[in-house]
């Protein structure tokens, strides 16, 4: 099963060779692009092994199962593994043609290698405390890329940023010594055996209320979302688009997988408190939003809003609603990024983010007006785009299960992202040019970034024209989770030294 | 801030600080100590240095930028933990282990080693870019 390690040592070996050919941005720029499209391909071919086997494990150094520490790939652990490593190919290419050369000469691409290796390993691994420094590999490599370049708003934005995350590490900290002390393991299967078979103690229950408390500010739910507007519209748009991508998503995903490890048969009391958080996260974001009149800042609203549907998804707990969430994972990582790589492209052409400065895209630049579109329609969720699918399961997994008011919110704050995208729209593309704009730029513009935000903008139209194909395998992922046991065999009797 | 005692004590002591990380990283086999505590060691040396004559004079010591050590330290991370693949009595990260013999000495070496002499270099390499960044700041 060496093959589980390999999105983890590929970047590795990337961050080596790019350490390497630091003074020569070409072939730093081949070597990202190269690492990106090997991490597509061992994470295709993982997903193809897993028609075989349900679940891949592994263990490393060949420590058996609750003593070291085992790395698994379900399906939900690919899917995402294979959604980062394709999104993070157009954004590699987009920051080539937009980012400054200091910025690039700073170690850029470095970093972005640093953040996906984190977010692999986040992905893949079974064991708490290795998933805590997978989470602290990613601040790493985030918090520098916040603030590379230095700009004065980068480092106001990184303070707090900085400031919210390491609190949330201390607390997920502090909630695994918790476990540890109660459990005396760190292996994620081996605990929800143990919780299983023993049952909960007060303790425990904290512990678990701690490691929510921990995700929930990573992921920036309602209401300790505050740093992510504040920090994510200061770096480079690139830098924001992949933050919005993956820092976020990996918070969410941990959730999922613990909520339906260590959480799922408290349900009575989880349910109610993930609903809230939900409901209320779906609010503030879309609200704030509303209120935004720069670009970044409403889209940065967004993802917390958007945090919220897929928060209502594990609430739901069931097929649907799982199915549903993972799938508006996805949809979520494509369009956003599409979303922002248009902003950037706006940017670029305008001079500005801010909507009162901008107007009449359609008139000069038709094709970045379709670029900003069909993202926006997909965040908004009009059909056939992959938000209309990812929000329709999500209803369709509230109705249900009987869940009325917070699918009612779920569809209200979608109207009202449809709102923000037609302020957008209305502001930035359709209104006459405003006569205090700055004059477009006629810059000559890398083809790199039209392709990349063309190629992102293509996959995200894809990836709604084909959810009938491949929402099998969100399914399968949500039938994966609704069954814990599964992950819990296939780690725990799978102790053979991975020579065998 | 320029005092004599404290460049005489970071001449003198830089030396002895080197090979104490040296010591200490290798304690760290059997005993408390290891690669970060070393590397530690060995990047304050050059801080102290750096801190009575200034940077410049401490860059003039380094044998590379504090980026190649970083580089190399992962380097050897990596290696260690694929030997056990390449040796082929075990997986991934799994330790290989070797012992030597010469002149009465019996010398039990191993992969984990290896893992930490590339800890030690990531932590020395990053301690000395860090300060000597901020260091250069405020001049």
């Amino acid at each position: 099963m060496m093959i589980l390690f390999l999105p983890i040592l590929i970047p590795l070996l990337t961050i080596i060779l790019l350490l390497i050919v630091r003074k020569k941005l070409a072939y730093q720029h081949i070597l990202s692009v190269l690492s990106v499209v090997a991490q597509l391909i061992v994470a295709l071919s993982i997903f193809n092994k897993l028609g075989e086997s349900t679940i891949l494990v592994a263990q490393a150094g060949g420590w058996p199962a609750p003593f070291g520490i085992s790395f698994l790939a379900d399906y939900t652990a690919t899917i995402l593994l294979i959604a980062v490593a394709l999104l993070a190919l157009p954004i590699v290419i987009y920051s080539i043609g937009f980012i400054d050369k200091v910025r690039q000469q700073g170690g850029l691409f470095v970093l972005y290698q640093g953040l996906i290796l984190g977010v692999n390993g986040a992905f893949l691994t079974a064991d708490i405390f290795n998933l805590y420094v997978w989470f602290e590999v990613m601040l790493i490599s985030s918090f520098v890329l916040i603030t590379l370049g230095a700009a004065k708003q980068q480092l106001r934005g990184s303070v707090k940023y900085l400031v919210m995350n390491l609190l949330g590490s201390s607390l997920f900290v502090a909630a695994i010594g918790l476990t540890y002390s109660q459990l005396g393991t760190l292996n994620m299967a081996d605990i929800a055996d143990k919780i299983m078979k023993q049952g909960s103690t007060p303790l425990l229950n904290s512990a678990i209320m701690l490691f929510f408390i921990a995700f929930g500010i990573k992921a920036a739910v309602f209401p300790f979302f505050f740093w992510l507007p504040a920090s994510y519209p200061t770096p480079p748009i690139a830098i924001t688009a992949f933050f919005g991508a993956t820092l976020t998503k990996v918070g969410v995903y941990v959730m999922l997988r613990f909520y339906s490890l260590f959480a799922n048969m408290d349900e009575a009391f989880w349910q109610p408190i993930i609903f809230i958080v939900a409901g209320l996260t779906m609010l503030f974001g879309v609200l704030m939003a509303a209120s935004s009149y720069d670009i970044r800042k409403i889209l940065s609203f967004h993802i917390i809003s958007q945090i919220g549907y897929m928060l209502m998804g594990i609430g739901l707990f069931s097929l649907i609603g799982l199915a549903g969430a993972l799938f508006f994972i996805v949809h979520n990582m494509f369009s956003k990024t599409a979303a922002f790589m248009a902003a950037g492209l706006i940017k670029r052409f305008k001079g500005s983010y801010d909507l009162n400065m901008l107007g009449g895209l359609y008139k000069s630049k038709p094709i970045l007006a379709f670029l900003f579109l069909i993202p926006a329609l997909s965040l908004a969720g009009i059909p056939p785009t992959s938000g209309f699918f990812g929000k329709l399961f999500l209803v369709m997994g509230g109705f249900q299960s009987g869940e009325w008011l917070i699918t009612i919110v779920a569809i209200v704050v979608s109207i009202l992202t449809l709102f923000s995208m037609i302020k957008i729209w209305n502001e930035a593309v359709w209104k006459p040019a405003e006569e205090k704009a700055v004059e477009p730029s006629n810059q000559k513009l890398n083809p790199l970034i039209i392709a990349a935000s063309f190629a992102m903008t293509v996959f995200t139209l894809f990836l709604g024209l084909t959810v009938f194909w491949t929402f099998d395998s969100f399914t399968e992922a949500a039938a994966q989770l609704l069954n814990p046991q599964l992950y819990i065999d296939a780690v725990l009797n799978n102790n053979r030294p991975a020579l065998n | 801030m320029e005092t004599e005692i404290l460049k005489i004590a970071a001449k003198h002591l830089k030396p002895f600080l080197l090979i104490l990380s040296l010591f200490v990283f290798y304690r760290g086999h059997n005993e408390p100590g290891g690669g970060f505590i070393g590397g530690l060691m060995a990047g304050m040396a050059l801080v102290l240095y750096a801190g009575a004559f200034g940077v410049e004079e401490a860059k003039k010591l380094r044998l590379a930028k504090p980026l190649f050590f970083i580089g190399l330290g992962f380097g050897l991370a990596l290696i260690s933990s694929l030997l056990g693949l390449l040796v082929g009595q075990g997986g991934f990260m799994t330790a290989v282990w070797n012992q030597w013999q010469f002149a009465g000495f019996s010398l039990k070496l191993g992969s984990p080693l290896l893992f930490d002499l590339g800890v030690y270099f990531v932590v020395a390499g990053m301690l000395v870019k860090v300060i000597f960044s901020v260091m250069e700041e405020d001049v």
